[in-house]
This record gives structure tokens, sequence and C-alpha cells, in this order.
């Protein structure tokens, strides 16, 4: 591509992505805690919707993935598939105490965490549970390294 | 219609140079009015262009290469069908169409539900599947009502083409006939009560669950021009528009349609979604009754020439 054409359209692309992050939420053995938190993301009192911000149903449809609970281990093979449905370019937020550092249940037996051990994070949200603030500052950060990220530009 | 004027409709007015930008601000008025409704900011208006710009720029997953003719074939089929019955639409062209164009008109609005049933399944994933078999019920039952009132309206004109449909339909027929187009509009977009195909608490995001990338952004693109479709339908019903200079024509047709986001996202966000039985037994009922009052004040008028 010519490089006349290329730089506005590098704009108009990393434009796009700033405004438009889909999420996808994965429950890897959470408590609800986080989870109900960052549904109130999305509610009238948050309204994540501002930023371009959609929670979607399905993996291939998503921009970041969003990580609650330790990973236990019935949870981990579908998170590594999860993940690999993502396309590029993919950013994952760990929401919580427990994907950053498994919290109350490091040492059991049945936990395969933290997060960073299974797939790459990029950026953790702490907080037991997290709070919708820091959620959404989390996700605002996502938005700035998936623009930046070099995958799919023209 | 010779073969300039009808690349004309199909790439300008109505079609594609028109229809993307309207389509995007219908879905961004839509998204933003439902926002409103319930005490949040929403986004901005231009946000389905955003969104259809960052699928552009994903890079898919890769595929076998037989997943991958279908599940770009059925996306685009759907976005050139519904670019056709744009460019169908008779709007401030004084003799565009020709005899019989509501039949090609229905013909490929349809096509459009019909690429998502196949693409439901042709995507071999489950929730696709029970998506598609929803979307499949769903317009069986919303079609009914839509096509008998567009045939009671079409006899009462005497006439199969559109752009006499909407000149010489007698409004005795024409109030009934768009009540039971109305009804159905909400089922052909997908929108609440009638969300049971793209359910995305139950079914994730139905028929279109496994598309990725720049095959989903082609799907958005065709959901944003059945927007345009079925809504100019409803405006050149609305408001026939006969004779105007294209000056005033393409102002007047895109006010009106765009007229029509906030009572259909006014619905939306007011009601919950039904299930599958529910919304089939609504539409049997009282938006057959529409088409069935249609059809009875057709065969009341049909001595009757304005």
């Amino acid at each position: 591509m010519s490089p006349v054409l290329q730089k506005p359209l590098l704009r108009i692309v990393d434009r796009a992505r700033r405004k438009s992050a889909w999420l996808f939420h994965f429950n890897a053995g959470s408590c609800n805690g986080c989870d109900i938190e960052l549904v109130a993301c999305l509610s009238p009192r948050y309204d994540a919707e501002q930023l371009g911000i959609r929670l979607e149903g399905s993996p291939r449809h998503a921009d970041i993935l969003c990580v609650t609970g330790p990973v236990t281990r019935s949870t981990r093979q579908a998170l590594e598939t999860v993940y690999a449905q993502i396309p590029d370019p993919k950013v994952v937020v760990a929401i919580g105490s427990c994907p950053a550092s498994n919290n109350v249940f490091d040492g059991s037996p049945v936990v395969d965490g933290p997060l960073g051990r299974i797939i790459p994070v990029d950026v953790y949200v702490p907080g037991c549970a997290a709070r919708p603030h820091a959620i959404i500052r989390g996700i605002a950060e996502a938005i700035e390294i998936l623009a930046a990220r070099k995958e799919g530009r023209p | 219609m010779n073969l300039f004027r009808a690349l004309l409709s199909l790439l300008v007015f109505p079609g594609l140079l028109f229809a993307v930008p309207m389509g995007w601000l219908m879905l961004g008025t839509e998204r933003k009015l439902t926002a409103r409704l319930q005490g949040r900011i929403g986004p901005p208006l231009s946000q389905a262009f955003y969104d259809f710009v960052k699928l552009l720029a994903k890079a898919p997953v890769p595929r076998p290469a037989s997943d991958r003719l279908l599940l770009t074939v059925l996306p685009l089929l759907s976005v050139g069908a519904m670019l056709g019955a744009l460019a169908l639409l008779p709007v401030a062209s004084p003799a565009g169409g020709f005899a019989g164009d509501l039949i090609l008109f229905v013909g490929l609005l349809e096509l459009a539900p019909l690429c998502s049933v196949l693409a439901g399944f042709a995507s071999r994933s489950i929730y696709g599947e029970v998506g598609a078999t929803r979307e499949a019920i769903l317009s069986i039952s919303g079609n009914v009502p839509f096509l008998v009132a567009l045939l009671a309206m079409a006899a009462s004109a005497g006439s199969f083409q559109l752009a006499q449909i909407a000149a010489g339909t007698p409004w005795a027929v024409r109030i009934p006939g768009l009540l039971a187009v109305l009804l159905c509009l909400p089922v052909k977009l997908r929108l609440n009560p009638f969300s049971i195909a793209n359910a995305e608490q139950e079914v994730l995001a139905g028929p279109l669950t496994e598309y990725d990338g720049a095959r989903l952004a082609l799907w958005e693109l065709a959901h944003a021009l059945e927007w345009v479709v079925l809504a100019g339908l409803a405006a050149i019903l609305v408001l026939p528009f006969r004779n105007l200079p294209l000056a005033a024509g393409v102002p007047l047709f895109a006010a009106a349609s765009w007229a029509l986001v906030p009572l259909l996202a006014t619905v939306a966000s007011a009601t919950a979604r039904l299930k599958l039985p529910q919304a089939s037994r609504f539409l049997w009922r009282w938006a057959l009754l529409a088409s069935a009052v249609t059809l009875c004040s057709t065969f009341f008028l049909r001595d009757w020439r304005p």
C-alpha cells in the first residue's frame, strides 16, 4: 500500500480501536463478586458504553478478554480455547486479586492459577472485589494497549 | 430503467453511498436513544462506523478453506441482496422501477434472514444452530402478515410495481397495511421484544456466534442496510414520493426513514424479550389481524379508483 494512503488509514483504525472495544467475560472459578462488579460497569451509574465498550457473548467478536477468578483446574482448558478463539489484536485484563495471586485459594490442589502462568496478561485490576471504577480504568488502559498493537493494521 | 440509472440507484442513491452512512446513523441513533431511555449517556452516534472499521482491522483466526468460503459468501450475499432491494425502492425518481418489481424486492428482502439462517447452520456451533432455528421460525411467523399486507396493497393499487403501490393505494387500505408492516419491523430487525434469534443472554450472538473480523463486519453492514430498506419501505408508504426533485426527495426520504428509529427504539427499550411461542402467537394474532383488515378493505374498495 502506498504510504500516502496508509497514514490516514492507520489513524482511522487507531481511532476506531480506541472507540470500540468489545469485551468477553470469562469466569475462571470466580466467587461472582468481580463478575457482578464488571456487569455494574455497564449499568446506568457507570455506563461504560460511552467508551464504545460492549459485552459480547462470543469470544470471536471480542477485543478484550476479562478474566475473573483463580484459574481452577476445570476451567483451564476452556480458558485456553477461548483465548485462542479471540482474533488478534487482543488484550487480557485480569480482574480482581484471584487471577493476580490466587488470593485465598493459593495452594489449593484444584487451582492452576495465577492467570499469568497460563496466558499473557496485559493489565491487572486490583481489588477483592474490584471496584467498577477500577475496572473501567483497567479497561481504558487495555484499550490504549489494544490501539498500539500491530496485528491486523493496514 | 436503463443500465445507467440502475447502477446509479444501486451505488449512489438510495444505494451504497447513501445507505451505508444512513444505516450507521440509524444504528447509532437506536443505541443512543436506548441508552438515554435507560438513563445512560450512551455511545456516540458514529459508533457503528467505528465498530465496522475496528472489525475490518482484526486478523481472523485461521479456518479450514471449506468453512472460509461459505462463511464469506453468506454475508456478502446478504449485503448484496440488501443493496438490490434498496435500489428498487421508488424514491424521488419519476418513472423508476418496472412491472413486478415488488416480487423481486420481497425476494431480495427475504434473502437476508435466509442467509442468516444458513450462516447459523454453516458455522456448526450449537448456539448458531439454535439461533438459526429461532430465526427461521420467527421469520415465517413475521412474513405471513408482512407479505399479506404488501399483496393486499398491491391488489388494491392494481399493480405489482412498487412506485404504483406507493402512489396509488387508497388510504383505507394503506393505514392497516402500514400497521401490519410496522408490527413486523421489529421482527425483521431482531429488536426487542422479538430479539429472540440473537438473544445474547441465551444463545450468545445467535447465528453470528462464530463470525469474526471482516466477516462479522459484513454482517453488521448487512444489518445496517436492512434498517435502511425496511424503514425506507415504511417511509415510501407513509409519504408517497411523486415527481419530487432529487434535492427535496433525498432529505425527505432520509428524514422520514430516520423518524422511524425513535419509535422502534422506544418499543425496544420498553419491552422485554418474548418467548418464541409468545412471539409467534402475537404475530399470528395481531399482525395477521392488521393484514386481514387490509385484505378486507381491499375487497370492499375493489371497484373504487382514485
